[in-house]
């Protein structure tokens, strides 16, 4: 193998080895250390890599493409459709409204050719998918209202990609055929109602062989065990899809996207998510890490007025243009803020525009160059936007909406029970307690689920439990209870933490996944740890014995006698576990601890068959 | 003389409705010399812990079992309490003595009033009748059994009825805990109560 390659490969996986956990420590995004690892050995800096950060980038852009899929798998058909309205009505008034701001701006304040005023104007007018996707995973928001508006907008753009590029050689006094480097369809030759219909019919093959020839295939490969076989097949999925979608002329990442929306309903769904998603993690990492090394220093040294000014007038017109947007659609001010920020980047659609027009001759080289500065400028700039909205920003704006919530209905006492995290499990807890006329309040970080629940009558104060103003705000220093249902195991801990520290009198049940998550929650001196894995499949197990000709109440006490020996070995193992000097605990140590349980099992089994009712035994015990 | 030990088992499924019993435990004395033990409050699931259970028995030397009487029984609990507690070769059996000698009897809560405990009256039986088989479970363990402290016509007493009741328990279990018993005299009467009535304290 090229050794050079490898050595290029060692240089990238260090950057991100080194610079994300830094990041990450530091409270930043995992993007932010992608972008600054990618600065510091990009040409400017260290200059461990070259100008080819923008060739990285192209190839990494596939990672995109990947993310599109796994969000189609996420949603389905059904849901896909009730978006409809967001997706034409959030993203054509983002988009147009953005573009028609920076057109006249620009107009008026440079002396640029009104063709090239445009080009410019729309490529700046997209955002990142790449960027906002993953940091709406990261901050666990895709689910949330902002998220799916997000998504929306997201979602238009990629599609008007595809009219954008079409659209651009109209504006170039270069022959078209003249710049052969252009990405060209095989299907431009056709008259154009032909050019639709093929659009149509590849659509709609996408649709019916993701039906019924993936999924049977897929059934195959299943069937020959072969782990290997079935992450092939889902790339083929994806790799295919979208070279198909490259062939006609549409944007790959929509292609993936709908093969995604196809295959939501599948059974393999999960499987093809968990293929996939690695894949997608380090090739968007590698994305960013191509931004970072791509900015042109040079540019910015040379004219830095022009690139910081433009790239915050870019920014601020975005953020307006999004603002609106978003309050148009009636969403919380919070909502607004949180939306206009996150997407008020120029995207990676932007360079792809830039270099198409430089071919067309649409813009000059060097203005080209400046604003791919401004892109990468404003894409660097967005984590660092959120960061000042999450802390600073935020917890004003809350205060306000708090306040304002006052003068209606809101009802200040202190109920006795906070229930943090409001999903499956929490909300099981609020129902069951509402019903006994428990009144507890409620820390969720779903806005949308957040108005319900004020309907139904819970008290219920939006936003992110683990800090520490929150959990003062809801009462944590009357209260008698604090339940934490949040879905996130690290998230969990972290409010425990702040509980612990800060409020050392309140009792504290807590829900955890797993039993590693439970060590955890041993370590931090939990008492009551409610593990979702162990009475589900206790009471599962049970009725397996009964299945099996066991009787029910016999089963039943061997179930009850196993959850308290499991909870008692768990945590014997949870210290015996630092005796091995194993923080990380490994798969090797996961099979020991699985090992050392199954033995104390057999224990558990003896112990539960006490005498009681067992006329031989005693018949046994008098004849000796 | 050494103080008694007494271990009060109380069984009660609905202890929160239950006026009588609110008002009899509230007098249990505050001493290190009594054990309350709420059995449904330690073992909603009927998952007794039997080795925890017979290691409270043999540090008392009094055992009560407090209880509401339900169709002339006790209620489930207390049944799934005896039938696993009471090991062979532990509580009964060749080699069971862990329990013998030790003092055991029931207080008794019941709607009923004390004249329907009889041949001629509606249950036909009276309260020490019925009781039997708790006097033979006793027997069988080689334990004490005393006639049972019972409060009559719970269904028909004001507040100050049940509070009267409750402060008398609380006397008795003073009484109880400080003083050495006359048994054979106390077994002369129906019910424990009402020797304690002819107590001059």
């Amino acid at each position: 193998m090229d050794t050079n390659f490898l050595l290029q490969a060692i240089i990238y996986l260090s950057a991100a080895v080194i610079c994300v956990p830094i990041a990450k420590k530091l409270g930043l995004s995992s993007i932010l250390g992608y972008l600054l690892a990618g600065i510091i050995i990009g040409p400017f800096v260290l200059g461990f890599i070259g100008q080819e950060g923008q060739d990285i980038m192209h190839f990494a852009e596939f990672g995109v493409v990947m993310m599109l899929f796994l969000i189609g798998l996420e949603l389905e058909p059904s849901k896909f459709w009730k978006m409809r309205k967001f997706i034409l009505g959030m993203g054509s008034m983002q988009l147009i409204g953005t573009t028609i701001i920076l057109f006249l701006g620009c107009l008026l304040f440079m002396d640029w050719k009104w063709e090239t005023t445009l080009a410019i104007s729309l490529a700046l007018a997209l955002s990142s998918t790449a960027i906002v996707l993953q940091t709406l995973k990261e901050k666990g928001l895709s689910n949330t209202s902002v998220g799916r508006s997000s998504f929306a907008i997201l979602l238009f753009q990629d599609i008007a990609v595809i009219p954008i590029l079409a659209f651009l050689p109209l504006l170039s006094t270069v022959n078209l055929e003249a710049a052969n480097d252009a990405p060209q369809s095989l299907i431009t030759g056709y008259a154009s109602w032909l050019q639709t219909v093929i659009v149509i019919g590849i659509i709609s093959t996408i649709y019916f062989a993701g039906r019924f020839l993936f999924v049977p295939l897929l059934h195959i490969i299943a069937r020959t065990r072969l782990q290997e076989l079935f992450t092939a097949s889902a790339l083929l999925l994806v790799v295919g899809v979208s070279y198909m979608m490259q062939l006609i002329g549409l944007s790959p990442a929509l292609g993936a996207f709908m093969a995604g929306v196809v295959l939501a309903n599948s059974e393999f769904r999960h499987e093809l998510e968990g293929d996939i998603a690695p894949f997608k993690g380090l090739l968007l990492g590698l994305f960013f890490l191509g931004v970072g090394a791509s900015i042109n220093f040079q540019l910015i040294v040379d004219n830095p007025m022009f690139i910081f000014v433009f790239g915050a007038i870019l920014t601020l017109v975005k953020f307006i243009v999004l603002f609106f947007t978003s309050r148009y659609y009636k969403k919380k001010l919070d909502q607004n803020l949180l939306l206009a920020f996150g997407l008020s980047q120029a995207g990676e659609f932007g360079f792809v525009i830039m270099s198409f027009c430089m071919q067309l001759n649409i813009i000059p080289s060097i203005l080209a160059n400046q604003i791919m500065a401004v892109i990468a400028m404003s894409m660097v700039a967005t984590p660092f936007l959120l960061l000042i909205n999450e802390r600073i920003i935020y917890p004003n704006t809350r205060s306000q909406e708090k306040e304002i919530k006052k003068d209606n209905d809101y009802i200040d006492e202190d109920n006795p029970v906070i229930i943090a995290g409001f999903g499956h499990f929490g909300s099981t807890i609020g129902r069951l307690l509402k019903a006994n006329k428990v009144k507890s309040t409620i820390l969720d970080n779903d806005s949308d689920r957040i108005d319900v629940l004020r309907k139904l009558g819970f008290k219920v104060y939006y936003g992110d439990a683990t800090r520490l103003e929150l959990l003062k705000a809801a009462g944590c220093e009357n209260a008698k209870l604090f339940i934490a249902a949040i879905d996130n195991p690290t998230v969990n801990l972290k409010v425990i933490e702040t509980l612990k520290k800060h409020f050392p009198h309140l009792k504290i049940l807590t829900r955890a996944r797993n039993r590693i998550d439970a060590y955890e929650l041993i370590d931090h001196k939990v008492e009551n740890i409610y593990r979702e894995t162990l009475y589900s499949a206790v009471n599962m197990g049970v009725d397996a014995l009964v299945e099996l000709g066991h009787r029910k109440y016999t089963a039943t006490r061997q179930g009850q006698q196993f959850i308290k020996y499991d909870e008692i070995t768990t945590r014997k193992l949870a210290e015996k576990r630092h005796d091995k000097m194993a923080y990380m605990i490994t798969i090797k140590e996961e099979i020991e601890l699985q090992e050392q349980l199954l033995k104390s099992d057999i224990y558990s089994q003896i112990a539960a068959t006490n005498h009681s009712w067992d006329s031989e035994h005693l018949k046994d015990n008098l004849a000796d | 003389m050494s103080k008694n030990k007494i271990l009060i088992l109380f069984s009660h499924p609905l202890f929160e409705k239950s006026h009588a019993n609110k008002e009899l435990v509230k007098n249990i004395p505050e001493s290190e010399n009594i054990t309350f033990h709420d059995l449904y409050e330690e073992y909603p699931d009927f998952d007794i812990d039997v080795k925890k259970e017979q290691l409270l028995l043999s540090e008392h030397n009094i055992i009560i079992w407090h209880h509401p009487m339900y169709w002339y029984s006790c209620p489930p609990l207390m049944k799934q309490y005896i039938d696993m507690v009471l090991e062979h070769n532990w509580a009964y059996g060749k080699k069971g003595k862990a329990l013998q000698d030790k003092t055991i009897f029931q207080v008794i809560t019941t709607g009923g009033d004390k004249e329907n405990y009889c041949e001629t009256g509606s249950d036909r039986y009276s309260i020490l009748e019925l009781l039997e088989p708790f006097n033979q479970t006793a027997k069988v363990c080689n334990m004490i059994y005393l006639p049972p402290f019972v409060v009559h016509g719970t269904h028909n007493m004001t507040k100050e009825d049940y509070e009267k009741n409750g402060i008398i328990y609380g006397y008795f279990l003073d009484y109880l805990e400080n003083s050495n018993l006359d048994n054979d005299e106390i077994l002369q009467y129906h019910y424990f109560n009402e020797w304690f009535a002819t107590i001059q304290i």
